[in-house]
């Protein structure tokens, strides 16, 4: 192996990782050798990491390659990942980036875990996100903040920062984030990375820690289109442990890997394009994304999602609401944080949450309690699960018209670091383009697709019809194929 | 003043949750604000609408009545802040 | 003024399931601290709750039995509260589309029928245990009940005495029994009581204020705390004063219940539905098939034992009193068929030797086909029933049927005429005074020339010709 080369082991793809494995150019050990190296190097800077399973990853790099010797190789052998801290991994920290959680070492692993141990991957380390996912810039971690490769003055994104970051900078292969109101798709596109957010059901639950039970699902955040197909084919899939999780097969992803746009209905849906605060930038990305998609075959149509305007509303009950039933679990008795020397029960439990939940969980927290509570149910929960039924038609109208709906991922480029901290309700806004997906419970998919004039990266956001992730890779894949914005890279 | 400082902690009460003096101001203020603005909702004519808290549309995902997967003791209680003889201890419940 | 009771009462039985409602744990009571736990019913983050099929069924049963209305759509939904023994935060129950309502129970009280409406049945998860340390100020907590499937009961406030909340309990505990979905169990806790209970002017439709008690750990205990309860009630309103509206602990050992309203904060619960459990649809087929598998019930017994075994309605009712105490009999029955004679030396002997020994039906020392054989031989007049009563006690001990015991300890009973009347001879020679005295008019001596017969025959001479045979000799 060239001593160039190998220096770059880092910078492959998942693809062309698999392709060098199988023809034993390289040995997992060596892959993940260079990963771990460079994040060494560089996660300093970026603070993408919250753990990293140094030894670990090495035995089961070993055993990748052990694998690959007896012929055994799949798609996702030897490849290191970077793991969201939300995701239970067994006998190995999940913090959910909280002091709450900071000691806890889950005995089980998450369904989706299993399945990448199952299929040979090497799991690098736990990554950054904003605590228990609540928040769209990973400030709200308990623990650290990350930062935006492109520009690490700014925000990756959240809930899902410290993955997209270390996709961004080459620190793992690929990576599992999670998804409740943009959580992998908004940093995918603040970081120029791709990032599925699949249909509700599709991917198990199962030692996802819990949001917004409603809302949240598992997805990949990777360097290309195809690294995504090849995530999606190993995380999907029904699982008993999880009673909403759907009995449906689970197509080859890759079989959607292929050219041709001829035909394709795209919706454009109208009050995504009228809001108040979309960046000019943006807006002139999308525009010229929109005419690529012409040029390859596509088709616009207008279409109409009238209730986006209460998206923010709804999504901003619904998800505090069944969050601050989820997080009552965490009172200290049987793991996690418990504050010290306690006079009674009643101090210990309102000491150790009131210490251990950062201000955003606490705010989310009494919103969704008050919502749920007497008196207020039906004004709050009652109302705003109604208005979800009517968004869900919303969409169910759209796609009589169109294939794909096509739309901005977040208004602007990320922010700077402390820009938005002071004003929650700023920060909800800027939600608008990716929480409808999570209340319809439809699949999207972010891909980069240009950069602003100061650098910074610009997504574009695909929508589908329930199941139909095949539509996204494939429409993705094609517009990725014509731009190749996937290519350029952070200077770090 | 969409909600007040009692109701906050009232609330606060009940997600046994402690707002210490200082913040409660800005916490109240920030929660009105929010609060104030999910107010948009009452615009939308939701009659006869049946609420959705599922964003699939199944029914009846069950498992059959046979044992597995327990846990070891040590396994349970590896994470406890406070164990005592297999059990969690807990400090007492005030006043009983 | 008049005041009536007006008592609703709140059930909850354990079901005895394998393994929990939600997760494959198991349900087996009485293992060490938190050994039958698992990742979900400790609540840890990520778990995610799945549905135990046959909790559905059991729960269908007990409608159907009650003849309640069952859901065709029924949710669970999240109770939210914070203890210790509930890991998650939340109870997982159902609120507003429970699995069944609408049904009733009969009871009867004092040969009077009558009629207890049941509100709903919904489906639960337990709690788990927690321990009080008796010297330190700390609490152990024991997770292995948490997640055992429970049905909660609720009935119409239809109950107006202490005495009617017994029979509907005992009535709830008999059908569950029947059933096979819950053994019952007052004092194991597989079958719990809370009381609702209010006053008000007889003839009035308004309810009163109402109080709830708890702790009631025995049908006795549920009886005399509504007792003292009415009587405490009473008295206030007497006085012309409000009763408050709060919960109240029954204390046994001072009798008297009382207030929680110190401890005890305003719940609210904040019910929503559990987003991570799907909606129940129930069809027509389920519940016929749940229907038609249904075995005979605790009335519908009684009604067959009346008019199939002739037998009357307090009897018919002791014996269908329980399921396994029912089918003792019928077993005993199909081998000696006559009812009446098995009724009571069931009701009688057996059960006042298992009350004695503390045993229940199912341990039994005297089997059925042992009792059965028993009887036989009294029938046949090879046994006196004097004897019989004494061999009983022998099979008790010994675990030997009725035959074995006769021929190794030769109690056969002696009917040979010829042979009682050389007997009776004998007696009558061997007592002249008392002869006289009997001729003399003294007719109770025959008590003594039998028992004289009995002890030289060691109590094997048939009674029956014994007496005959004194008569003709001793004339009159």
């Amino acid at each position: 192996m060239k001593r160039e080369t190998k220096m770059k082991l880092y910078a492959l793809t998942i693809h062309e990782a698999h392709d060098l494995l199988k023809s034993r150019q390289i040995s997992s050990t060596e892959l993940t050798r260079a990963v771990l190296d460079h994040i060494e190097k560089i996660d300093d800077k970026i603070g993408a990491y919250l753990s990293v399973f140094e030894e670990n990853a090495m035995i089961q790099a070993r055993e990748a390659d052990h694998m690959i010797a007896r012929n055994e190789i799949q798609p996702l052998t030897g490849i290191p990942l970077s793991i969201k801290d939300l995701i239970c991994t067994k006998g190995l920290p999940t913090t959910c980036a909280s002091k709450i959680l900071e000691n806890f070492i889950p005995p089980y692993d998450a369904t989706v875990m299993s399945k990448l141990k199952n299929a040979g991957a090497v799991t690098l380390g736990k990554v950054n996100m904003d605590e228990f996912a609540m928040g769209s810039s990973t400030e709200n971690s308990g623990m650290h903040i990350t930062r935006n490769p492109w520009d690490i003055t700014r925000i990756p994104g959240g809930s899902s920062g410290g993955s997209a970051a270390s996709v961004a900078a080459d620190m793992c292969i690929g990576s599992l984030g999670s998804d409740t109101g943009g959580s992998i798709r908004q940093p995918a596109s603040h970081c120029s990375v791709v990032g599925m957010k699949p249909t509700y059901g599709r991917v198990s639950r199962y030692g996802l820690v819990a949001f917004a039970s409603s809302l949240d699902q598992i997805g990949p955040l990777t360097k290309d289109v195809t690294d995504c197909a090849l995530l999606m084919n190993v995380i999907s899939g029904y699982d008993p442990h999880d009673s909403t999780s759907v009995p449906k097969d689970v197509p080859d992803f890759r079989r959607s890997l292929e050219k041709g746009l001829k035909g394709l209905k795209i919706g454009l849906p109208k009050e995504y394009y009228m809001t108040e605060g979309l960046d000019p930038d943006v807006s002139a990305t999308i525009d010229n994304a929109a005419n690529t998609m012409k040029d390859l075959g596509a088709e616009f149509v207008e279409v109409s999602l009238p209730h986006t305007k209460y998206a923010v509303a709804v999504y901003y009950v619904i998800a505090p609401c069944e969050a601050s039933s989820n997080l009552a679990r965490y009172d200290g008795v049987r793991y996690g944080f418990r504050d010290k020397d306690p006079k009674d029960l009643m101090q210990m439990y309102r000491s150790t949450k009131s210490k251990g939940f950062g201000p955003e969980v606490q705010r989310r927290i009494i919103i969704g309690t008050y919502a749920l509570s007497a008196g207020y149910y039906d004004a709050y929960y009652g109302k705003a699960s109604q208005v979800r039924t009517l968004m869900i038609e919303d969409f169910k109208n759209a796609f009589q018209k169109c294939d794909v709906l096509l739309s901005p991922v977040t208004p602007s480029p990320a922010f700077k670091i402390g820009e938005k901290t002071d004003d929650p309700l700023n920060m909800y806004l800027s939600d608008i383009f990716t929480l409808s997906a999570n209340l319809a419970g439809v699949p999207g998919i972010s891909i980069p697709c240009g950069f602003s004039k100061n650098n910074l990266p610009i997504g574009l956001q695909l929508m589908g019809s329930h199941f139909n992730e095949e539509m996204l890779i494939k429409v993705a894949y094609n517009f990725e194929q014509a731009t190749m914005f996937h290519k350029k890279k952070p200077s770090l | 003043m969409k909600i007040t400082k009692n109701e906050i902690i009232h609330v606060a009460n009940l997600a046994r949750l402690e707002i210490d003096e200082a913040s409660l101001d800005k916490v109240t203020e920030q929660i009105g604000r929010i609060l104030e603005y999910v107010d948009t909702l009452n615009q939308v004519d939701t009659k006869n609408i049946q609420g959705t808290s599922h964003a699939i549309t199944l029914t009846n995902a069950f498992r059959e009545d046979i044992i597995k997967d327990h846990l070891t003791n040590n396994q349970a209680l590896s994470n406890a802040p406070e164990k005592e003889n297999g059990a969690f201890v807990v400090p007492k419940i005030v006043g009983r | 003024m008049e005041f009536e009771p007006v008592i609703g009462l709140e059930v909850h039985a354990q079901l005895k399931t394998q393994s929990k409602i939600f997760c494959s744990c198991s349900t087996a009571f009485g293992a060490p601290p938190n050994t039958h736990v698992c990742p979900v019913c400790l609540g840890m983050p990520g778990v995610l709750p799945v549905l135990n099929k046959k909790v559905v069924e059991y729960a269908l049963r007990m409608a159907v039995a009650t003849g309640c209305q069952v859901a065709e759509i029924s949710r669970f939904a999240r109770k939210n509260y914070f203890y210790p023994d509930l890991p998650k935060g939340y109870q997982i129950s159902q609120y507003e589309l429970p699995i069944a309502a609408f049904g009733e129970v009969e009871i009867e009280v004092n040969g009077t029928a009558i009629k207890i409406g049941i509100t709903r049945i919904h489906m639960e998860e337990d709690a788990g245990k927690l321990n009080h340390d008796p010297h330190r100020p700390m609490s152990h907590v024991d997770l292995n009940r948490t997640g055992v499937p429970l049905i909660e009961i609720v009935s119409e406030p239809d109950i107006r005495s202490p005495e009617e909340a017994g029979a509907y309990l005992k009535k709830l505990r008999s059908i569950l029994r029947y059933l096979e979905i819950c053994d019952g169990n007052m004092e194991e806790g597989s079958f719990r009581c809370d009381a609702n209970i209010s006053l008000r002017p007889k003839g009035d439709e308004k309810f009163g204020t109402r109080t709830e008690l708890k702790n009631l750990n025995s049908f006795k205990h549920v009886e005399k705390a509504i007792h003292y309860e009415i009587r405490r009630q009473q008295a206030i309103l007497e006085e012309g004063g409000q009763v408050i509206q709060e919960t109240r602990l029954w204390n046994p050992d001072s009798q008297k219940t009382y207030s929680m309203r110190d401890k005890e904060e305003a719940h609210d619960y904040r019910y929503f539905p559990d987003p991570d459990l799907l909606p129940l649809v129930i069809d027509k087929a389920w519940i016929d098939q749940v229907r038609n598998d249904l075995p005979e019930l605790p009335d519908e017994k009684t009604d067959r034992f009346i008019h199939q075994y002739s037998l009357p309605e307090q009897d018919a009712e002791r014996l269908t009193s329980s399921k396994e105490l029912a089918d003792y009999f019928e077993a005993c029955v199909t081998i000696f068929s006559e009812p009446k004679a098995v009724c009571n030396w069931i009701t009688g002997i057996l059960l006042g030797l298992l009350n004695a020994q503390g045993k229940t039906i199912e341990e039994s020392p005297v089997t059925a086909e042992n009792l059965a054989g028993l009887l036989k031989l009294v029938s046949e007049d090879v046994l006196s029933a004097k004897i019989a009563k004494a061999v009983f006690d022998e099979m008790a001990e010994t675990g030997k049927s009725a035959r074995q015991i006769v021929d190794e300890k030769g109690l056969v009973q002696v009917t040979d005429s010829s042979a009682i009347e050389a007997v009776v001879q004998k007696v009558i020679d061997a007592s002249p005074d008392e002869v006289v005295a009997y001729k003399g008019g003294k007719r109770k001596l025959i008590g003594f020339f039998v028992g004289q017969v009995m002890k030289e025959t060691s109590g094997k001479a048939n009674p029956g010709i014994v007496n005959k045979i004194l008569q003709d000799k001793l004339g009159g």
